[in-house]
């Protein structure tokens, strides 16, 4: 098992050098780059010189092959954690993105806890008393999570909100709070904008959680060894979480690390809706903006999160359910 | 629910010799849902397919003086309570003395009949058929008579309209853009499974790579790359081909898993010893035994394909106005503003809802189907 793992772990390095090379070539697609938006405004302004273009051009190395340039971003990269500078902002990414990564990490992080706190005790409710009322309305508002896509719900739940509270409460932060350096009061206000987040993000995610674990409970739930743990007395209550739950929760664990990569595509889409500080808006703009490093940065750290979540899944597995085979790394 | 194996010797040699597809078409009626759901999605296709028709009105249609009217409503009672035929009653706009915010009122006096098949000015169904009749519509050709059910949008267009001609769309981007997956899958994953080794070994590894990526980000990126401005057909392909670059892993893993397990069975060994070419094995042999359970998968992937063609338009980075998709509808619709004033904008919104669910629970049904010997 051990061996699994390590060689699980080494397995992540070509995968993240492939991820790099994917993010940096899809910023390089569009034709021209960002000095041609650039010329483009200043042909605007009425204050277009050339030699100011070739410059430039020539400072960032847009001229040269785009193998060289993407070696140049990785080893800044490497060597000193330099992840390019941003065109339109006017500062190294590093310093720009990092509050807006680490709040997209919070929000996912909490969603992943909520949905599994509400999915585990629906589904499996629903096992135990299957075609009830309450499966059935678990059922149904399992499928249509499912079909409403992230945005959708973002606005439905944003004009529910702005109608019976008479409140926007799109953002993640009250406007006294958005800019104020971290406190303890700046905290409380976090947590008190996140349900909206929470929903929009998390819906989706349980639907499938609740429907698998109703499933996973409601096969082993017939099977002779539950039969035997009512025979020798047990609460009901008991024999359930004891056993069949128990047993249920393994095929389960494997989704974790399917669902992370799905959880950071929504974050991205529900961010760019409710206007939340994280890394969606800022991501949309760059790339409309073709200020690529910023982009390339976004998209691969985000792939890189999915990747390592997806990786701690993979190892709690293994270390969960022992009879998982390990023959293939 | 329990298999039903019928049990007198009539219907049970029936049974035994019905082909698979009879079997599994009798499985799949016994699922409601998706009997459902399949009425529900040809109902989608054919409003989409003579969207011209069966709108009230053209998609860019612009009524000037109607802007942003809310869902207009069919009565069937007239001003004095009386049960009568049903129609629509002429608006008239008032502007608030203090907001100076455009309402709309109903005048009972003035009513003009809905009728089905109704006259329309001419109009060309796939631009070439002129057609002088619309399915729904009113009675006269009074410019006051008007048949919003769905509202209209900004600058006065029929929402109804533009949802079936959008509809046109984004049901069939899911359908070309499955069809394309399924080629690069089909080719790949049949490769990956039938000659495994390294070759196996570099499909999986990609296919673990790209699954493990989060697909909004990575769309986004491939769309903002596709020139603006250019023909809709072409961002349309193009489109189709940043879904399908991400849609085929899902289908090729369900081919080589088939293969995989096909590889191995009795009948496959049969023809390789009775001389078969390996290309006879897979095209005659495999793939018609695998063949109902893939359409199955391929049908469980359309709705994502739909709702990613949605979400990239939706953020503008897919397909652009003048094309109407529902995603593009939706658009308009982004901001609260917009949304606590004229809340109808969202209601492309539940066509992709419905469609997605319908598509969900067709596919669930044909995948119980695809075994047809397997327990209900």
């Amino acid at each position: 098992m051990t061996g699994y793992i390590i060689r699980r772990i080494l397995w992540f390095v070509p995968t993240l050098l492939a991820v790099s090379l994917v993010s940096f070539a899809i910023i390089q697609l569009p034709p021209g780059d960002y000095l041609t938006v650039l010329e483009a405004q200043m042909g605007a302004e009425g204050d277009y010189n050339p030699e100011v273009v070739a410059r430039l051009r020539e400072r960032f190395g847009f001229d040269q092959p785009f193998i060289v340039q993407y070696g140049k971003w990785m080893w800044a990269m490497l060597a000193h954690g330099d992840l390019g500078y941003s065109f339109e902002w006017r500062v190294p990414v590093s310093s720009l993105i990092g509050e807006y990564l680490a709040l997209t990490v919070v929000v996912t992080a909490a969603t992943l806890i909520a949905t599994w706190v509400i999915a585990l005790p629906i589904g499996i409710y629903s096992a135990v008393r299957p075609y009830s009322l309450f499966d059935y309305i678990a059922t149904i508002i399992g499928f249509v999570g499912k079909a409403t896509p992230n945005f959708l719900l973002a606005l439905i739940l944003m004009w529910w909100a702005y109608d019976t509270f008479g409140a926007d409460v799109s953002g993640l932060f009250s406007p006294e709070y958005a800019n104020a350096p971290w406190s303890w009061a700046k905290v409380k206000d976090l947590v008190s904008h996140m349900w909206l987040p929470l929903i929009v993000l998390g819906t989706s995610g349980a639907a499938s959680l609740i429907r698998q674990m109703r499933a996973n409970v409601l096969d082993e739930l017939q099977k002779p060894y539950v039969e035997a743990a009512r025979a020798q007395g047990l609460p009901e209550w008991r024999v359930i979480l004891r056993y069949p739950v128990r047993v249920a929760l393994n095929p389960f664990l494997s989704t974790i690390g399917g669902s992370i990569p799905e959880l950071f595509s929504g974050a991205v889409t529900t961010a760019i809706v409710l206007n939340l500080p994280m890394a969606g808006p800022m991501l949309l703009r760059a790339l409309v903006s073709q200020d690529m490093y910023l982009a390339g940065s976004f998209i691969f750290i985000l792939s890189v999160f999915t990747l390592i979540g997806t990786l701690i899944s993979d190892i709690l597995l293994t270390l969960v359910d022992p009879r998982i085979r390990f023959e293939e790394a | 629910m329990a298999n039903a194996i019928p049990q007198d010797s009539e219907t049970l040699k029936a049974y035994a010799e019905a082909s698979g597809w009879r079997l599994g078409w009798a499985k799949f009626r016994r699922h409601k849902l998706a009997l459902i759901s399949l009425y529900i999605v040809v109902l989608l296709y054919l409003l989409a397919i003579f969207a011209e028709f069966f709108s009230p009105y053209d998609h860019s249609d612009i009524h000037r003086r109607h802007v942003l009217v809310p869902p207009q409503a069919v009565h069937v009672f007239d001003a004095k309570g009386q049960l009568t035929w049903p129609h629509v009653r002429a608006l008239k706009g008032e502007r608030d003395a203090v907001t100076r915010r455009l309402s709309y009122v109903e005048d009972p006096q003035t009513t003009f009949s809905v009728r089905l098949f109704a006259p329309s000015d001419p109009y060309k169904l796939w631009n070439i058929l002129p057609l002088e009749t619309r399915f729904l519509g009113v009675s006269t050709p009074d410019r006051k008579a008007t048949i919003f059910l769905l509202g209209t949008d900004s600058l006065g267009r029929d929402v109804l309209s533009r949802i079936i001609h959008g509809a046109r769309v984004s049901l069939s981007i899911g359908l070309v853009g499955v069809a394309l997956s399924f080629v690069i899958g089909i080719v790949l994953g049949g490769m990956s499974g039938y000659f495994g080794g390294w070759i196996d070994t570099i499909v999986q590894r990609t296919i673990d790579l790209l699954q493990s990526l989060p697909t909004i980000p990575l769309w986004m990126g491939l769309a903002a790359a596709v020139p603006p401005g250019q023909d809709p057909l072409i961002t349309y392909l193009m489109i189709t081909v940043i879904l399908s670059v991400i849609g085929w892993t899902g289908i090729a893993r369900v081919v080589r898993g088939r293969f995989l397990a096909l590889r191995e069975e009795d009948f496959v060994l049969a023809a390789r010893f009775s001389g078969a070419s390996e290309m006879r094995i897979i095209l005659r042999h495999m793939v018609p035994s695998f063949a109902s359970h893939i359409i199955a998968s391929l049908t469980l992937s359309i709705p994502e394909m739909i709702l990613a063609e949605t979400a990239l338009s939706f953020l503008g980075l897919g397909l652009q106005p003048p094309a109407v998709s529902w995603g593009v509808l939706l658009k308009d619709a982004q901001s609260l503003q917009v949304i606590s004033q004229a809340p109808w904008l969202l209601i492309p919104g539940l066509a992709v809802v419905i469609t997605v669910l319908a598509f969900n629970f067709l596919g669930d049904g044909m995948r119980d189907a695809s075994d047809p010997y397997g327990k209900a």
